[in-house]
């Protein structure tokens, strides 16, 4: 649970509020709301390390893929499957 | 032992191998600080590949080994308070309290609820104005920015039913309460990669230089710990006691400060008893004067006594670095992770654990 994993920003779905601006992000077609707004910079395409529901930097495409793929073949992403 | 086609950077992980094997002349012990770098290191097989020379030990980053068994008490006490949700990340559940676990007191009835996050512990407390909603908020540095943040969000939304449970534990002081044991054995440390994300490497400086132990902050891949460890073993080798940064691709040397900012509004340092090093002082955060509200320790005025440590879990040992899992007359036998003592054989990421899932080494200190 202590590690961040990398997710790509496919919608800004609130941001009425800076505490509460929120995106949809594709963990290779898992998806969760995020919150935003400790990447305030983070637009619809970037790439952002998410740990617990929150964004907490970017990260660039390459980056982001070699390590979602390695957290994968670790059995690290099983956090983001509902109902665990 | 893996062969190094099965990595992913097989050029690397080999020279940077052969680099490690090249310049190491003398006996050095390394410790990992983070549970995920513990997971990586026992299941790639990289420590039958280093030096002999080279002991790795595995510190006490993992959530789910250090918070104590007050701690888990505590949250029991509130789960089973009438009306209470309390919401926990999963791996907490089967770690043993002093009479139980979150998870046998879930099957007597309370009610407990895995979650992914504490804003969805918010959502819940929105839905539920009838209910008391607690989180139970573990977690080192990287964990604190998000359960800092439910507090704020909860407080903005005025939300009355919902508090925290804060158990949160911090990295520096843990590596300084080790580097100060008399017995302590460890030359340099591979700091966590994903904690310095939000704190940055400010605070490693005075570490370094205090205890003259080198400290580089590390990723979690089999070639990042590699070239940490390279690293770590060049400047032993040379006298040095630097802090670098393995990781800069993800580590800014500021951190994130939106994220320090909100972990400042609501937490406040406090000391912290972590489950086998015992107190250490300022090593934990703890809800703020300006948030007390939603403090569950305040709300719910829990009063528990300390409870004792199985004494049958070397833990402390394990986490201090002075003996390996497999030096436990109860590893594999009485502690298993259907059954576990004591926290570390709990987790995937506790080094017990992983020792028993994947490790076939035999390696003791030396």
């Amino acid at each position: 649970m202590c590690l961040a994993i990398p997710g790509k920003l496919v919608e800004i779905t609130a941001q009425l509020d800076d505490t509460f601006r929120t995106g949809k992000v594709s963990f290779s077609g898992i998806y969760k709301q995020v919150n935003l707004c400790m990447v305030p910079e983070a637009q619809v395409g970037d790439y952002v390390l998410v740990h617990v529901g929150v964004a907490i930097s970017k990260v660039d495409e390459e980056e982001a893929k070699k390590v979602f793929s390695y957290l994968k073949d670790m059995g690290e992403v099983e956090e983001l499957e509902p109902n665990l | 032992m893996k062969f190094l086609s099965e990595y992913r950077d097989p050029e690397l992980v080999d020279a940077f191998l052969k680099e490690i094997h090249r310049i190491t002349t003398k006996p050095w012990t390394l410790m990992e600080i983070c549970g995920g770098q513990t997971h990586s290191l026992v299941k790639n097989g990289i420590l039958e590949m280093l030096p002999a020379n080279i002991t790795m030990v595995h510190g006490p980053g993992c959530p789910v080994c250090v918070t104590s068994v007050s701690v888990i008490d505590e949250a029991i006490f509130l789960a089973e308070q009438p009306n209470v949700i309390l919401c926990s990340f999963g791996d907490m559940l089967r770690v043993p309290g002093s009479r139980k676990s979150l998870l046998e007191a879930k099957a007597a009835g309370a009610d407990i609820r895995i979650l992914y996050s504490p804003l969805e512990a918010v959502q819940l407390a929105k839905q539920n104005p009838d209910k008391q909603v607690v989180f139970f908020a573990v977690g080192f540095e990287t964990t604190a920015p998000a359960n800092a943040l439910s507090v704020v969000q909860a407080s903005l939304m005025q939300l009355d039913n919902y508090s925290i449970l804060a158990s949160h534990v911090l990295v520096p002081p843990a590596m300084e309460a080790i580097l100060s044991d008399k017995e302590n054995k460890i030359d340099a440390f591979l700091a966590a990669g994903h904690v310095c994300t939000i704190m940055g490497i400010d605070e490693y400086y005075p570490v370094a230089e205090k205890y003259h132990c080198p400290i580089v902050v590390t990723g979690f891949e089999p070639v990042d710990l590699l070239q940490g460890i390279l690293m770590a073993v060049h400047q032993l080798e040379n006298g040095e006691c630097k802090v670098e940064n393995q990781y800069a691709r993800t580590v800014q040397r500021e951190g994130n400060l939106l994220a320090q900012k909100t972990i400042k509004d609501v937490f406040t340092v406090s000391d912290r008893i972590w489950r086998g090093l015992g107190n250490i002082p300022q090593s934990g955060y703890e809800v703020n004067e300006q948030y007390k509200n939603f403090n569950a320790r305040l709300k719910f005025n829990i009063d528990i006594p300390i409870a004792q440590e199985n004494k049958e879990c070397i833990s402390g040992d394990i986490m201090k670095g002075l003996k390996k899992p497999k030096q436990c007359p109860n590893f594999g036998t009485k502690c298993k992770p259907e059954h576990p003592l004591g926290a570390p054989m709990v987790s995937s990421e506790g080094a017990c654990a992983a020792y028993y899932h994947y490790s076939n080494t035999d390696s003791v200190l030396v």
